[in-house]
Formats: C-alpha cells, structure tokens, sequence
C-alpha cells in the first residue's frame, strides 16, 4: 500500500481525493434519504479544506465516503487515485490505517478505557511496540494540552477533554489526510484556536492534508479553501486567500 | 506476537467488565466441574465394586431356584431347596472347599432402648468361609448351634454399632421378632459400599433358628458353594446342575427351575448396571455443560452485539476484518479457558471429597479432564466468533453506528 498512485484505475490522477457525481442514498422505498445529489469534488495534497453548511446538508456522509468508511450509492469516489468502490475491506482497512486520521462528530472513544490506551488504538494495527506506543500517545495527547489524564477513563473526561482525546488519536499516527468532524464542536473559543492552530501547523509544516467540517466561521477561516454544501449539493468552493487573517463578514456564516 | 498481544487485550478486556468475565467463566465452570466430578465418582464407583466383588474371590458359585433374570421376580413357582441339598452336593461334588445354605429375612431387632430393621440371614457354618467373613471377637457359629437350633446370632459391624454403640455387644441378648438371641460373634467390617450397599448390615443365625423361629418353614433360598483354589468352576458348575436336575426331579427335556451363577456372571452384571449409572450420571453432567455452553453462547452473543461499535471503531482505525476476528476468537478462547480450568480445579475438588465421603477410589485420567474443557472452549469459540465475524463484515460506518 505503500506505492504511491499505483492504482490505474482511475483517469483522475490529479488530486488525492476525487469524488464523481457522488451520490448517497440511506435506506430504501419511502423511507429512502438522499444525503448527496451527485457531487464533484477534487482535493489535492497539502490542501487544508473546511465543509461548512445547514445540518442535514451531508458534510458527514461526505466525509465518511472520503474516509473509506462507507462507498457511494451511485458516482465514484477515488483515494489516492483508486476507485474505492473496487477495492474489499481489507484493502480499505489498509488505506485508512496507513493513511488517514479521523475525528468523528461524536469522538466514539472506547468506553471503559483510559485516555492514553484510545490514542494508542490506531498505533496498535500498524505493528508498533507497545513502548513506542506508549511514548507516541503521551507526546499526542500532550500536542492537545493532556498531559496528566492519561490514564482518566472518558466517563471521567469533560466534553471538551473527550474531544481532544479524539482529536490526540486521529494525529498519532501521522497520518498523511486528517479527516476532521467539527473537532472544535465542544471546545470555548480558547481551546478551540489551540486545536486549530496544531491543525493549521501540520498542514503548513508537514504538508498533510486537512478536510475539516465546522458550522463556525471563525474556524473555517484557518482553511485555505471553503467548500459549502446545502440539501446535499456543493453550493460554493471558494479559496480563502488570506487564511486566518481574514475574518469573513457575519452574513456569509449564518446560511439556513 | 500478535497471537500474544491478542491475549493480553483479552485479559485487559475481562478486567475491564469482571462481573460479566466472572459470570461467563462461571458458566463454564460449572458445566466443566460437573461433568468431570460425574465422571470420575461413576468410575470410582464402580472400581469399588468391582474390588468387592473380587474381595470374595473368583470362585464362588451362587445357587438359586427359579430362572436367571436381572433382578426382577423370578418366573413361575419355583419351589424353594430341600434342608439336605446342600449337604448332598457338598458330598458328591468334588472340588469343593465350602457349601452354605441360605436363607435370609428381614427383620426388626430390638435391645433395650433400641431397635434396628436389618437382614438377617440363617446360615449354616460354611457361609462364614464360604463369604470370606471374618470374626472379630467371639466365635463362630458350629455344628452344635446348627443341629440344636441354638438361639445365637453373630452381628455385623453397622448392627453392632446402632444396638449397641460404645458397649460391648458379646454375651447381650437381642430380641429378633419376638425370639431372645444371644450375640455370640462379632463380624469383623467389610465397609460400605459406593452404591450405598452396607454388607455389614446384617446378622447371622443359624439355619435352623431361622427356620424354626423366624420364617416357620423348612425353604431354603440359596446355596452358596467355593470351590477349592485353581479348580475349573465350569466343571463343578455342571456336576452342580446334572445332580440338583436330578435331586428336583427335572425331566431332561425341559428347563431346569434353578439355576447357577458364578462370580464372572455376577462381575459381569454388576458391570452392566454400574455402566448404565456411570453414563447415566455423565448424560446428567452434559447436559449441564450443555447449559454452561449456551451461557456462553448467549454472554458472546451480547457481548459482541454490545461492542458492534468497537468493532466498528477498530475497523475505521485500520483493523482489518481478520484483526478483530483474531481479538474475538482470543478473548472466547481466553474467557472459556480460564473457566475450563478452574472448572477442571473445582470438579477435581469435588470429586476428591466426594470418594473421601464415599470411601471409594479416585479414577482420574487425561481424558476425563480435558475433554469437556475443549468442547467448552469449542463452544464458546464458536459462538463468539460468529457474531463477531458477523460485525466485523459490516462497513465500518454501520458497526459505528450500531445502537446496542
Ligand atoms: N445512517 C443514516 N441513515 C439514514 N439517514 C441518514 C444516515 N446518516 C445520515 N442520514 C441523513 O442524511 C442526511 C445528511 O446527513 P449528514 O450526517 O451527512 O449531515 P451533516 O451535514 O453532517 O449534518 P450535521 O451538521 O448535523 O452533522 C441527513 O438528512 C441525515 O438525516
Ligand atoms: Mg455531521
């Protein structure tokens, strides 16, 4: 997995997550939601994008496809080049353990487990020796201000500290493309610029790419581009010129 | 390594929720320590009897009226042995050492005070050879009780014991369904038997009190001979039925209404029930392993369907669906181990005291305990597995989203 666009499936060479027409239907019959309307998107590597939009605009069900969680209904979605619709389980086990960071929407940290031992969790399939782990999730967990709750269980972390465990797992294992589901959701404002900062850092100094959902603008801005998704279409894809310098007027933010 | 890293997880995950760890390894335990105390008192039992049995030696023959069936009542009316067949065959028959005449009773005795229900047997002084019974303090009964129908009695150990306790018992007088009997011999202690068969339940009278005071007819129901060491029992057990056919007058076409039995017959029968008990207590036994399996089956099952999000989770990390297949078979194998294994403690235990209790031999062999560990571990493998592979095909997003 480690040839770089060895995948010659695709025409889509250019970019490093390319969607097709991508479509998302959940259910079937009358029941049947449809989260994407056949959307095209192409991110580059080194990109630092930011999904903004209404709830119910399908940013998540955008991002679970980029992430090879979950494949389209109809269109093509390609990683790195490959057709993930192509590709078995395991194989898009193997993208996802070796290239991709995740920070879902609701954290999903293992219960019952302490803070250092979920970080730890994706080093665990990639072979690495417990100690090293171990020296890697306290580094991580320390990048988003954790030192000293290690061994806390998440019953036993505010909102804001889960959040920043979730976030701490998804950078461990430096992985190339950060997926990112509102990680500053539950965070103040202080916290928040924190997260971003690390986030904008990465992307600035070590080139990984960065897809990050938020519904705040002030947020948004530390992306380099903004792509803005209503009743699951692309309703805008602008550049942010001047990321974090530029405070977007008021009236862009508040879309219903 | 994996294999390794796989198991330390599991321990980490019991630890984590102990209660249900303990309860699903108790499940097995149960069913693993049932079946094998089972086991193993069935087989100490019937060592047991089978080393009784071969305390009387192997050449004693059993003489009885009727036709040979397992136990039930015998068919048509046989009529009982003459006073004089077994002086007749101890005189023609060759080879033999002793013959006894035999006729039991049940009876209540009673001494001042106390009153026990057990069987008393009117026999004629060869029985004591002829049995291998043995006196321990006294004497035994002589052609002089025999001849005069003296009232004496010889008691066995468990008798002596609920009569007479702590007291000495020789020289006492006992009243046997309203007849005064001296104790004249104590027997010395067989011990009982697994079965919960107590040989030294019993008493001895001579064959002539019995008949006279007791029973008040002159039948006698069976003839125990011993041949004389390295004689062919086949032989003497021909010239026993050629003389008995003709003493009762039995035509030579029809059957013969006695029959004999010798002690590879009875060893042989006795074999028979012991084995139906045996596999009858080891069918109980399975049955709740049964149980304990699907205890597993059913804590697996929950478990699995409980943690569809962490398998989901892991999926999304970068497991791959063979990683957490390979955690799963771990931790089943690991919880349904370690229960198998205090399983194997806890039967052992329990059989050890059991036969301690029982007085019989502990039997034990690999077999007996590793057989229904495995079929536990099987059982929680396999149900934990296929739920859990179940899990592990769904996409990742589903498994995250399962609602448990
Ligand atoms: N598993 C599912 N089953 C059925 N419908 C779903 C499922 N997941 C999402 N949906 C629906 O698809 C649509 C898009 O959902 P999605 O989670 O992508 O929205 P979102 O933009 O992330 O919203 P939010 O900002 O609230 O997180 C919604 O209408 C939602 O109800
Ligand atoms: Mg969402």
């Amino acid at each position: 997995m480690s040839a770089d666009g060895a995948g010659g499936a695709a025409a889509t060479g250019d970019g490093l997550i390319c969607f097709e027409q991508v479509t998302k239907v959940y259910g079937q019959g009358t029941g049947a939601v449809r989260a994407l309307a056949g959307i095209d998107l192409r991110i580059g590597a080194g990109e630092f994008v930011a999904l903004m939009g209404p709830s119910g605009s399908g940013k998540s069900t955008t991002l679970q496809i980029m992430g090879c969680l979950d494949v389209p209904t109809a269109g093509s979605s390609f990683f790195r080049g490959l057709d993930t619709a192509t590709l078995g389980g395991d194989d898009l086990s193997l993208l996802r353990r070796n290239y991709l960071g995740f920070v879902f929407q609701g954290f999903h940290l293992l219960a019952r487990t302490s803070a250092l031992e979920n970080v730890e969790l994706p080093l665990v399939y990639r072979g690495i020796s417990t100690g090293k782990r171990r020296i890697m999730a306290r580094t991580a967990l320390a990048a988003v201000g954790l030192s000293g709750v290690e061994h806390h269980l998440p019953s036993e972390l505010s909102g804001g500290e889960q959040q920043r465990v979730a976030i701490a797992r998804a950078l461990v294992s430096e992985p190339s493309v950060v997926l990112a589901d509102e990680p500053t959701g539950n965070l103040d404002s202080g916290r928040a610029t924190e997260i971003m900062e690390i986030l904008a850092t990465l992307n600035r100094q070590r080139g990984i790419t960065i897809v990050m959902v938020t519904h705040e603008p002030d947020m948004a801005v530390y992306a380099r581009r903004i792509v803005r998704f209503k009743d699951g279409l692309i309703v805008e894809d602008k550049t942010n010129e001047a990321p974090t310098s530029l405070r977007p007027p008021r009236a862009v933010a508040v879309s219903p | 390594m994996i294999l390794l890293q796989a198991v330390v997880i599991a321990l980490r995950q019991m630890l984590k929720n102990p209660l249900r760890a303990a309860l699903t390894t108790l499940g097995v335990m149960i069913g693993v320590a049932a079946v094998i105390a089972m086991v193993i008192l069935g087989r100490g039992a019937t060592a047991d009897i089978q080393g009784q049995l071969a305390g009387l030696g192997q050449n004693l023959l059993f003489i009885s009226p009727g036709q040979p069936g397992m136990g039930g009542p015998t068919r048509g009316a046989a009529h009982a042995f003459a006073d004089g067949d077994a002086d007749v065959i101890a005189k023609s028959v060759q080879g033999l050492r002793a013959v006894a005449a035999v006729t039991g009773s049940p009876v209540r005795v009673v001494r001042a005070g106390a009153s026990w229900s057990t069987a008393a047997v009117g026999v004629t002084e060869d029985y004591l050879v002829a049995m291998k019974w043995q006196i321990r303090s006294g004497r035994p009964l002589t052609d002089e009780d025999q001849r005069t129908g003296a009232a004496v009695c010889l008691v066995g150990e468990t008798t002596r014991q609920e009569l007479f306790g702590a007291e000495d018992a020789l020289g006492k007088e006992l009243r046997i369904n309203g007849a005064v009997v001296r104790v004249v011999g104590i027997l010395k202690a067989k011990g009982r038997a697994a079965t919960g068969m107590d040989p030294d339940d019993t008493m001895m009278v001579p064959l002539s009190f019995m008949h006279r005071r007791i029973v008040g007819n002159d039948d006698v129901s069976s003839i125990i001979a011993s041949a004389v060491d390295g004689e062919d029992t086949s032989r003497i057990q021909e010239d026993i039925i050629a003389l008995l056919r003709e003493r009762r007058h039995v035509g030579p076409d029809e059957d013969a209404d006695f029959f004999v039995r010798d002690m590879k017959e009875i060893e042989q029968m006795v074999g028979a029930i012991t084995g139906v008990l045996s596999s009858f207590l080891a069918a109980v036994a399975a049955i709740s392993l049964l149980v304990g399996g699907i205890g597993i089956m059913n804590i697996m099952l929950v478990a699995v369907s409980e943690r569809t999000r962490e398998i989901g989770l892991r999926l999304a990390l970068g497991a791959r669906a063979r990683d957490v297949m390979l955690q799963f078979l771990v931790e089943a194998m690991v919880l349904s181990t370690v229960g198998g294994l205090a399983g194997i403690v806890v039967g052992l235990l329990g059989a050890w005291g059991a036969t301690r209790q029982f007085g019989i031999p502990l039997v034990v062999d690999g077999p007996v305990l590793l057989l229904p560990m495995a079929f536990s571990v099987v059982i929680g493998v396999v149900f934990g597995f296929l739920p859990a592979r179940q899990a592990a095909r769904l996409r990742p997003i589903e498994a995250l989203r399962h609602e448990s």
